[in-house]
């Protein structure tokens, strides 16, 4: 049957469900009970407000149509759009290389992992192997980078609760981990670090004496975040049993990353999938019991020591040789070249003006993301640039679990709850 | 992974229950991908997600595609993911435009845009000429999004979703941006400051 098309079929149809029911109970008591008084509470008017779009604690643009009875949710409908930039659009327009910057811009706190799933992808179209110091380097960043969203889930959260100071702290901290990207990179945020076929330099002197300093004080930060939040009155009572949704329905929503292992199921694509030097690596992946708000703090938690660890390893066993790949169809020529050889000229002018252009294909590329699985889907047409980019969000993906979270709960829980499912409304709009 | 011949079984099972189902494999760059009849798109997304051995329960991502100079022209993708063997497979319904086929059978006047306006002129509702997939909303909950996002981007009808609207363009766009054939770049922005110059813009 043809679904009707740009029509809004659903919003009022539950008041007028309602209505029924009641008047039918009514009727039916009537009948059973011959003679007796019948008299219904009168219903609660069920209100519709608009949540949003611009709200503090929509963490972004999102609007949230959501029909309460007193202060319980009955419906909810998120509406998202309202960033949306068409940034896979204009990724057609751009050579390969050229598309980088684009997608770091989409999910604003995971730029690492938008350049891998991107850069991964393109690797595989060309079947390029990049470098093993390259594949810790990127994996250090990365690693960094869940510290760094996770720092910024943390501090928005506690402050959705009421937790003002936890929010401070966790900015100041986050704060030192930008400085180390600073320092390797030269931004502070979209760094563009990634290159296709490893990475556009190599770490500066010094740089792991910083990362080791900054492993000891994120420590000392998460002692201070455990001993503020893990036994607070006030945040268990907001956070325990509060927006459990079973781990089947999750998985038929699709829903990935903290929130599907805070149910109990220990699905990482750092482990399933194996791309980079995570095999190489040792790391746990935390899981919780229930799945309610405190469990995916705690997980959430949990990784961000786990990213700790790994961080150490891969400064412990950073490989020595080259951090981007030697194959001059696909990368720049090192600068010095330039002057002396005229090779390395004509390779430059080539990948600067035209770009390298890849056979016919099509390549699907996942990585574990800090909200989950984040897939960079490449389709080249055998020209210097793609005939489609396309992200599989995973903030776009989890926001559908939202309404299961909250129906039934109370107003001020669907706060707690938004706050835990950490949508990033750049990535959900692209 | 499946691997080629694997893809092949693969093939030869599903088309003994549903004769016809899979037109072809693909393997590619250690893809594993079927190519299905979109006609029977559910009984093939069921089949992989129920049958034993197969069991394809996770639906990761569905994107739409558009292989312009192609035909079929459009496609869905769907990237099914078996969590006990960390398997995944696409799975690819190919999707004639029924705008340029409706053309080039009905009417030669020329007009060959596959965009709604145009079409619209000739006659056909322009709700027609957009292809029409049946919607695996039902079997996968997690499409309700990703098939309202393929919609909103291009055109593509998904039968049987139970809210099929645009999601991330305004309610009132015209057109199928991710189309290959939809011009980039071709709306003017109007900034307050211009205003003056652009009497009567917002009509």
């Amino acid at each position: 049957m043809a679904a009707p098309v740009g029509t809004d079929s659903s919003s009022g149809d539950s008041l007028r469900d309602q209505e029924l029911t009641a008047t039918g109970l009514k009727s039916e008591l009537e009948q059973r009970l011959p003679g007796a008084e019948v008299e219904l509470e009168p219903e609660q008017e069920i209100m519709t407000i608009n949540m949003g779009p611009h709200h503090p604690a929509t963490h972004g643009v999102l609007r949230l149509v959501v029909e309460l009875e007193g202060e319980v949710v009955m419906d909810l409908k998120p509406i998202v759009g309202y960033v949306h930039t068409g940034i896979e659009k204009s990724c057609e327009t751009m050579s390969y290389w050229k598309v980088i910057p684009f997608v770091e811009r989409m999910d604003y706190l995971s730029y690492f992992f938008n350049m891998q799933a991107y850069c991964g992808a393109v690797e595989k179209l060309i079947g390029l192997e990049i470098p093993r110091r390259a594949q810790y380097l990127r994996v250090l960043h990365m690693e960094l980078n869940r510290l760094h969203s996770h720092l910024v889930w943390l501090g928005t959260t506690a402050l959705d609760l009421g937790a003002m100071g936890v929010y401070f702290y966790c900015f100041r901290d986050r704060d030192r981990v930008l400085d180390v990207f600073e320092m390797s990179t030269g931004q502070r945020m979209h760094t563009r670090y990634f290159q296709i076929g490893g990475v556009a330099e190599d770490i500066p002197a010094g740089f792991e004496d910083k990362v080791r300093e900054l492993i000891s004080v994120i420590h000392t930060g998460i002692a201070q975040y455990e001993a503020l939040l893990d036994r607070n009155e006030i945040f268990l009572i907001r956070t325990k049993d509060v927006g459990v949704v079973d781990r089947e329905r999750l998985l038929a929503l699709g829903v990935t990353g903290p929130l599907l292992r805070a149910a109990g199921e220990p699905w990482d694509l750092r482990k399933e999938e194996g791309y980079l030097a995570y095999p190489e690596l040792e790391f746990d992946v935390p899981v919780g019991t229930v799945g309610d708000g405190y469990d995916r703090y705690r997980v959430r938690l949990t990784e961000m020591k786990e990213s700790l660890k790994i961080i150490e390893q891969c400064l412990d066993g950073l490989p020595e040789g080259p951090w981007i790949a030697d194959d001059r169809k696909y990368v720049l020529p090192p600068r010095a070249e330039l002057s002396t050889s005229m090779e390395s000229l004509i390779h430059h002018f080539k990948l600067v003006t035209e770009g390298f252009r890849v056979a016919p294909g099509e390549v699907y590329n996942p990585v574990e993301s800090p909200r989950g699985e984040l897939g960079c889907f490449v389709l080249a047409d055998g020209s210097s640039k793609p005939a489609r980019v396309h992200f599989r969000e995973p903030s776009f993906v989890n926001l559908q679990s939202l309404r299961d979270m909250t129906l039934g709960e109370y107003v001020a829980d669907l706060i707690q709850t938004l706050a835990m499912l950490d949508p990033i409304l750049g990535g959900i709009d692209r | 992974m499946p691997d080629a011949p694997g893809l092949e079984l693969i093939l030869a099972e599903i088309n003994r229950p549903h004769p016809g189902a899979v037109f072809d494999t693909s393997f590619d760059r250690d893809q594993p991908a079927l190519i299905v009849d979109p006609g029977q798109i559910l009984a093939v997304l069921t089949w992989l997600r129920d049958t034993p051995g197969q069991e394809y329960g996770f639906l990761s991502s569905v994107h739409g595609v558009d292989y312009l100079p192609a035909q079929p022209r459009f496609a869905v993708h769907y990237e099914l993911v078996n969590r006990e063997r960390n398997e995944r497979l696409r799975v690819k319904a190919l999707l004639e435009d029924p705008a340029v086929v409706g053309d080039s059978a009905g009417t030669p006047t020329g007009a060959a845009e596959p965009a709604p306006g145009p079409a619209a002129s000739t006659g056909i509702p322009a709700a027609e000429l957009l292809p029409h997939l049946d919607s695996c909303v039902e079997i996968f909950p997690t499409a309700e999004f990703q098939e309202r996002e393929v919609y909103d981007f291009f055109g593509i009808v998904f039968d049987g979703h139970p809210d099929m609207r645009r999601i991330l363009m305004p309610e009132d766009y015209v057109g199928w941006p991710q189309r290959r054939d939809f011009p980039i770049g071709g709306e003017p922005v109007i900034f307050t400051r211009d205003e003056a110059a652009n009497p009567g813009w917002w009509e």
